[in-house]
């Protein structure tokens, strides 16, 4: 009960110190009137909407129904696309390993390569801990030992044992439902397209639902999306309701027995309640017709420390069970999945690696690590 | 959550009390904290290096000031170096001598830019200017069509030729816009373009190519406040791609510490411009850079605390419960109780709220273990209770509380803890009610170029100046309110009556200063230290 009363007093004393600050806004807020109408108050309350976000990527240009590229190609692909954009990361780690001496300075060095890709603190120093201990018994290593050692701690860090398999597969006849979330701007409209398309190859029925009726044009992108590989979109009035939305598609899933059916939500940052709360719904709402099979959050490579307080409200709110990195494809490695990955015990699924229509590969630890390292 | 800049300084400097100059231990020791907070908030690792290495020589070189403590004095010195590597090269927006000015947006994608020139071309209309927006996003499906909407809703038409979805070629459509706006008088055209990555050096050439198609009077390049260290690297290419004049942080609104803003401020050298706050057109600021350094350091957190209390609670409500509550007439009953609850519930996650309020450091893992589900329970038992029985718990006897159980689905030791330990947080805010009345104040004294400001804190410290609960409430007010008016000043709101405010940045250096009151603290200490449990 101990926490019963932090509480109660926690609240206590945040009603006074609440209570003396709005007393002081209220009275500074009445002077200054010279010409209040022009300014917008910066603390004007927030509209009950999501934010407007623009997950960009744009696509080819083609109309026709289009066969997508099967997955399994696709590997090859993630290898060369990692390789090219990761590979200062492999020769600054193996170029400090494998150098004479191991001093403090160097393996400052190795730590701040490390902090670079957004790791974290905490991880980077636990890596790097963890090599010392390493080469310490081995003594110093040569190139090709120390890669090996970098490697398998890498691999230590991105968990190869979690199930990545993404579960698109209803019980009892229903569709699987993906829904998929994440805060403005990482991708997701682009992502649950690409998805699509990666469903198509695979051979099942897909429908999207457009449930992101604020962000302007949203349902039109998905739209656009989804009739380039003939998925129908159920989608609703603009700034309509989203669960609404999202309970039609699932509906439509049901009626036409497709397999899967993927809901895009509109992009919420996570310190807005009102925003987790629409999304909690959304989610109890379609479950009301057929249990969410996945849930996936996308996050941003470009993501910095933010990313695990993201992560943290989601899974709170809609108990995330995937992760997808989105925009890989830039100078940007997405460390921050490592740390995301390790509190929450969610795995990373599906990462995004650049702005092509077929750029969405399954994440498999060890190729990703091996990538990270390839020269 | 991370730990506040203050909480770990706290500790670095436990031990420290009374020294009467910093060592050079002891500046290692800070050092070794700041440089782990800074890299927290994404401050690029460069960088953060090079501000340690500045702050050491110029820690070791200050005598201890007698009006702050050592964690004080290094947060001062930390804070000033970053407001001015961030407003270093604060300036307005140029337009052209010759109209149209032509803005052009470039960023990665999902930086928000298309949003933004919503915001910009609503904002340079309420300056009397014609704004014109332009389409020369024709890759992302739909993006046409946002910018068509976000126009709309803005009122600023938008010059929009081709249909996107990869159809066009945006160079040409910006070399066309800027006729479009002469012949059609708009005197500011802005101009949207793709994301894009840095490096990619196809689609960097075409930005350099619509750069030359309009010579742009500004570039501005959009970023999110969330971008992690990579921030240096795509800012140089944008930079050495396209060049920009100006830089704008996105989805302020969210908890990103925002590090990033140092990093480019500092390695790139271009002035942050505008900050982008919030969902609605309006949510768009000129940038402060008192309150980015503080936000970056986690001392902003007060602020930001007040912000969302402003929006969210009712003032008068609070203000009669607090005068309740410190009233010490056993007035404050379940009733106001639940209606600061509910408050604080908009707030956001309550974990996140406690989290926020500096000196709760050390309870951090019990306000991380907070089940939100705990406090439903707690609403639940004060809604099975009549109006009676919440306005004076005291009429609470054992079948009341039975039936109260039962009405809440809880038992009977639930309700009894709840109310004994209500009461006991009364007693405790009551004594503290008497205890501090005066508007003295934690930190932050003289040494700022302000005239003396008396106590820009809701509360002071200061034993036994004032028991009168009312006199509490007003005394402290009133200087505050003078000190606080400028950051409401509406000329400000948009950075035109920067000058000569300086007290905005001190205001919101008092609050993110902002500590808990000892006696306040000890009391939060007492349920872990003496709790019975």
């Amino acid at each position: 009960m101990d926490i019963l009363q932090l509480l109660i007093i926690g609240l206590l004393g945040l009603a006074v110190i609440v209570a003396g600050t709005i007393f002081l806004a209220r009275r500074r807020a009445l002077p200054p009137a010279t010409k209040r109408e022009l300014s917008p108050q910066p603390t004007a309350p927030a509209p009950e909407a999501p934010e407007e976000s623009t997950p960009a990527e744009p696509a080819a240009p083609t109309t026709t129904l289009e066969r997508p590229e099967a997955p399994t190609t696709r590997m090859a692909r993630l290898r060369r696309r990692l390789a090219g954009s990761n590979n200062p990361l492999a020769r600054g780690l193996l170029s400090i390993l494998s150098s004479d001496r191991l001093d403090a300075d160097a393996w400052d060095d190795f730590e701040a390569v490390l902090i670079t890709s957004d790791l974290g603190v905490g991880p980077t120093q636990e890596l790097t801990d963890a090599l010392r201990r390493e080469l310490a018994i081995d003594g110093v290593a040569d190139q090709a030992s120390a890669k090996q050692v970098l490697r398998s701690e890498l691999l230590k860090l991105v968990d190869p044992s979690l199930d990545r398999s993404l579960s698109v597969d209803g019980a009892d006849g229903k569709p699987g439902v993906v829904l998929v979330v994440g805060v403005n701007g990482t991708g997701k409209t682009t992502t649950i397209g690409k998805l699509a398309r990666v469903l198509v190859a695979e051979d099942k029925t897909v429908v999207l639902g457009a449930a992101d009726t604020f962000r302007a044009a949203a349902a039109d992108q998905l739209q656009t999306w989804g009739d380039r590989v003939g998925v129908p979109t159920v989608r609703g009035p603009e700034g309509g309701d989203p669960a609404a939305v999202a309970y039609q598609a699932v509906q439509r899933g049901l009626d036409d027995e497709v397999d899967v059916v993927v809901i895009d939500t509109a992009g919420r940052l996570h310190t807005k309640t009102g925003l987790m709360d629409e999304l909690g719904k959304i989610k109890r709402v379609i479950e009301k017709l057929a249990p969410v099979t996945e849930v996936l959050l996308l996050i941003d490579a470009t993501t910095g420390q933010n990313g695990l307080i993201q992560a943290r409200v989601f899974a709170e709110v809609v108990q995330i069970t995937g992760i997808v990195l989105s925009k890989l494809d830039g100078s940007a490695k997405g460390g921050i999945v490592v740390q995301v990955q390790r509190e929450l015990g969610v795995p990373v699924k599906l990462i995004g690696l650049g702005e092509g229509v077929d750029d969405l590969v399954p994440f498999e630890a060890e190729a990703f690590v091996d990538a990270l390292l390839s020269e | 959550m991370f730990d506040t800049l203050q909480d770990r300084l706290h500790e670095v400097f436990k031990n420290l009390r009374g020294k009467s100059r910093l060592t050079e231990a002891d500046i290692d020791a800070t050092a070794r904290e700041i440089r782990l907070a800074l890299l927290e908030a994404d401050v690029n690792l460069g960088v953060v290096k090079e501000f340690i290495a500045n702050l050491k020589s110029r820690a070791l070189g200050a005598d201890v000031h007698k009006a702050l403590n050592p964690s004080q004095q290094i947060i001062k010195i930390v804070d000033e170096e970053l407001v001015a590597i961030l407003g270093g090269e604060a300036r307005p927006l140029r337009f052209a001598k010759r109209p149209p000015t032509v803005i052009m947006l470039a960023g990665l994608q999902g930086s928000g830019k298309t949003t933004l020139a919503g915001k910009l071309g609503l904002w340079l209309k309420g300056q009397g200017h014609s704004p014109l927006l332009v389409a020369a996003d024709l890759q992302r499906p739909n993006a046409v069509n946002q910018l068509q909407v976000v126009g709309e809703r803005a009122g600023v038409h938008v010059y929009a030729p081709e249909p996107g979805n990869g159809v066009g070629d945006p160079v040409q459509v910006a070399r066309q816009s800027i006729l479009h706006a002469m012949s059609k008088l708009y005197d500011v055209v802005v101009v949207d373009t793709a994301g894009r990555l840095g490096i990619d050096s196809e689609l960097m050439q075409q930005a350099a190519d619509i750069r030359a198609a309009v010579n742009p009077t500004e570039v501005l390049f959009v970023v999110d406040a969330m971008i992690g260290q990579d921030a240096v690297n795509t800012a140089s290419a944008f930079d050495d791609g396209v060049g920009f004049d100006g830089v704008v942080l996105t989805k302020l609104d969210g908890d990103a510490r925002g590090g990033a803003a140092l990093s480019i401020a500092k390695v790139i050298g271009k002035p942050i411009m505008f900050a982008s706050n919030g969902e609605g057109l309006k949510d768009f600021d000129a940038f402060h850079p008192d309150r980015m350094a503080s936000r970056i350091l986690g001392m902003g957190d007060v602020l930001t605390l007040i912000e969302q209390a402003e929006k969210t609670f009712d003032a008068e409500q609070t203000a009669k419960a607090a005068e309740k509550l410190l009233g010490g007439r056993g007035e404050f009953g379940l009733d106001d109780f639940l209606q600061q609850m509910q408050a604080v519930r908009r707030m956001g996650p309550l974990s996140k709220i406690l989290g926020m309020m500096p000196g709760m450091g050390q309870m951090k893992d019990q306000i991380n273990n907070i089940d939100e589900r705990e406090i439903d329970r707690l609403e639940a038992i004060i809604k099975s209770m009549t109006p009676a029985e919440r306005a004076n718990p005291k009429i609470l006897d054992g079948s009341r509380r039975t039936r109260i159980a039962k009405g809440s689905g809880t038992t009977v030791t639930d309700v009894n803890s709840l109310v004994n330990r209500f009461f006991d947080a009364r007693k405790m805010m009551q004594s503290l009610g008497g205890q501090m009345g005066g508007p003295g104040m934690p930190g932050m004294p003289g040494a700022r170029r302000q005239p003396p400001r008396q106590a820009p804190k809701p509360k002071g410290r200061g034993k036994g100046v004032s028991g009168n609960p009312a006199k509490r409430a007003a005394g402290p007010a009133e200087p505050a309110a003078a000190a606080a008016q400028p950051e409401w000043n509406p000329a400000d709101a948009f950075g035109l009556g920067k000058s000569g405010q300086p007290s905005d940045a001190d205001l919101a250096k008092a609050l993110g200063d902002f500590q808990l009151p000892p006696d306040l603290a000890k009391m939060f200490d007492q349920p872990k230290n003496q709790g019975p449990r």
